[in-house]
């Protein structure tokens, strides 16, 4: 359904969005309670003025480096090249930032925004736990206390995870209701920002939610493209002709395009969690199957029944397992600058198992939604094309539930 | 000013709690749309939603009950449905608000909708006979309070806490000074919610607000109504409460 109630025409994408009241093209905006709003206004404020600000920059950049290892390699995947027939696939390594995933850019970025707007707590939700172990571990590096919420499903499907949480420090409060995935995690740390929002900050981990953390996420990750466009010009001199990146939320995604969003010659794609079918409850293709709607505090494309209430979702991977997505892939899929597919779980968990084979390399199950399409797109390309995948994590954390489903004790 | 959540445990208790209410002689009535994902509300409230959908409650089903209320019932006082913009932009909000004014709805609380995004809803309500009521936070600076107030209709709803609906014991000392300033800022009535459950609390407001909202209060009786005398119980102990709450607003 379409409705002419917030739409406005769309053109030809451009990276000059949000606007300052969040909107991307109709998207985004700030559908929360009203006790949110004062605290949204000031984190804009706080948020413009930090990127402004050369001193913020080079504190964050100094710990990308020094603390995460920025910047990670952008790796010509030879064998998996050879096994697709086709165009060139290099893999960006956010595998190999510190904890494992590219979650850290984007956690180190607004803890540091959290001292300098003299928050004394942090909270985050977690659906993988990757997002909980980045925030934990800028939290424990900055000697903020930090209460991470995440959903008992996940809890049992990421235990690792969950123990490197509490290492470090951080209170894991697990959510009972609902689904006990991501989506309702988030519900819970929305609502424990209603009580303490005067000392505390939100870090969200993905590109969703009310303005500005849709825009403020994106910058943050927005490091893997500037850095993947760079090296991609390196190696080979010219642009990339595909970049594909696995959508959940959307962040390493929306990281990744972001900075190729104005060459138009660049095709992207958005791979997003095709579980077990089409039916509903049966996959978290928000994109693929959804329509226009608002959940989490902003208007984006969202899985939901005819009366507004949100769907079950299903996918094997929890960090994907998202019945919403980020405005700014609403905004991207509308005017059509990216293309969004989808992979089945059978899919992914076949290009895990191909990429540990091929090169050595364990992906996290979310990433491999990026790889088992980034094989079958090269695969359709000549050789003298290049695609890059971004490989957003890595899949220690996986190897559990791997086992589990292909039924081999570990 | 009770508010219940509509088809938790069925429509047709809504419907016996609402007439229970009515008579009374509560000032008005809030009805919520159950919804999946409520995130200004607490356990009590969540649980109830919870329940009610889990019977596969659609949003028509609650129109046609309250259009059956109001048509046959003369001494309602009026019903103002508490709904989450997720639900109305699904249905279509011009849609929505012809559906309610239908069904007797006097106004909507659109809790996810604050000033800044209200304009058009506003705009499309201005046309309708309904109101639309708006919140004002503890965490609502001046600034933002004129803002809230240009699309405001009905009454103000004035939470009292930061935080999410559910009883509390206090209520913070810094209300009353938000709502004398707001009283120097609006005719609206102003009524204050969240966290309301006692007499008492009517008492402690009495000179600077002009009514209560109790939610949680009232709708954890509902929790364990599963056949006809734990009903029976649950309304009764509904009308118990609302007996003392009207007594002490209508005390002077």
């Amino acid at each position: 359904m379409s409705s002419p109630f917030l739409s406005s025409p769309h053109t030809v994408a451009t990276s000059q969005v949000p606007d300052e009241r969040g909107r991307f093209g109709e998207f985004g905006r700030r559908f929360v309670p009203e006790t949110l709003m004062h605290a949204l206004e000031d984190l804009t404020e706080h948020y413009a003025k930090a990127k402004a600000d050369a001193e913020f920059q080079m504190q964050l950049e100094e710990l990308l480096r020094e603390y995460v290892g920025r910047p990670n390699p952008l790796y010509f995947a030879e064998r998996l090249t050879e096994h697709a027939g086709g165009a060139k696939i290099y893999l960006k390594r956010e595998d190999l930032n510190h904890t494992g995933a590219h979650k850290i850019n984007n956690a180190l970025g607004q803890a540091l925004l959290t001292i300098r707007m003299g928050k004394k707590r942090v909270i985050a939700e977690t659906g993988a736990g990757q997002h909980g172990v980045a925030t934990a571990t800028a939290c424990a590096r900055f000697g903020l206390p930090c209460v991470v919420y995440m959903g008992e499903e996940d809890i049992r499907r990421q235990k690792l995870n969950v123990f490197n949480m509490k290492l470090m420090g951080a209170e894991v409060r697990p959510v009972t209701s609902g689904s006990r995935t991501l989506r309702d995690a988030i519900n819970e740390a929305m609502r424990d920002w209603m009580s303490s929002v005067n000392d505390t900050h939100y870090i969200i981990g993905s590109v969703v939610g009310p303005h500005p953390f849709p825009m403020m996420v994106r910058d943050f990750q927005s490091i893997i493209g500037r850095e993947a466009r760079l090296q991609v010009l390196e190696h080979t001199g010219s642009l990339p002709n595909e970049v594909i990146a696995c959508v959940g939320g959307g962040s390493n995604s929306a990281g990744m395009f972001y900075p190729f969003v104005d060459d138009q010659d660049v095709a992207l794609t958005g791979v997003e969690p095709g579980g077990k079918g089409s039916g509903p409850g049966e996959h978290a293709s928000t994109l693929v199957h959804g329509e226009k709607g608002v959940l989490h505090g902003s208007y984006s494309y969202v899985l939901q029944d005819q009366s507004g209430q949100t769907s079950d979702v299903h996918s094997i991977s929890a960090g994907l397992d998202y019945p919403g997505v980020g405005p700014e892939h609403s905004y991207w899929k509308e005017t059509g600058r990216v293309n969004y597919v989808n992979c089945s779980d059978d899919d992914a968990l076949e290009a895990f198992q191909l990429l540990a084979r091929t090169e050595g390399i364990l992906p996290a199950l979310e990433s491999s939604h990026a790889i088992a399409h980034g094989v079958k797109a090269a695969g359709k390309r000549s050789k003298d094309e290049v695609v890059i995948v971004c490989l957003s994590g890595r899949g220690d954390k996986d190897v559990y539930e791997l086992a589990r489903i292909l039924g081999k004790d570990i | 000013m009770p508010f219940i959540a509509a088809g938790d445990p069925d429509l047709e208790t809504t419907v016996e709690v609402i007439r229970e209410l009515a008579e009374a002689g509560v000032d008005l009535i809030e009805v919520g749309f159950p919804y999946s994902d409520p995130i200004a509300d607490g356990p009590v409230i969540q649980a109830s939603y919870t329940r009610a959908l889990g019977k596969g409650l659609k949003v028509e089903q609650i129109f046609d009950t309250v259009k059956t209320l109001t048509s046959t019932h003369e001494n309602l006082p009026p019903l103002v449905g508490m709904v989450a913009f997720a639900i109305i932009f699904r249905i279509g909000p011009e849609a929505f608000i012809k559906k309610a004014e239908e069904a007797g709805f006097s106004g909507l609380i659109v809790p996810d909708l604050p000033g800044d995004e209200a304009d058009e809803f506003a705009e499309l309500i201005k046309q309708s006979s309904l109101d639309l009521v708006q919140l004002i936070a503890p965490t609502t600076p001046e600034k933002r309070v004129e803002k809230i107030l240009n699309t405001a209709s009905g009454f103000l709803y004035c939470i009292s806490v930061a935080g999410i609906t559910g009883a509390r014991d206090e209520l913070p000392a810094e209300l009353n000074d938000q709502l004398r300033d707001l009283r120097s800022k609006t005719d609206l009535p102003l009524a204050v919610g969240f966290g309301i459950s006692k007499p008492e609390q009517v008492d402690i407001l009495r000179d600077v607000a002009d009514g209560v909202i109790v939610g949680s209060a009232i709708v954890r009786h509902l929790e364990d109504v599963s056949d006809d005398a734990s009903k029976a119980s649950a309304i009764e102990a509904i009308r118990e409460l609302a007996d003392g709450m009207v007594a002490a607003t209508h005390r002077s």
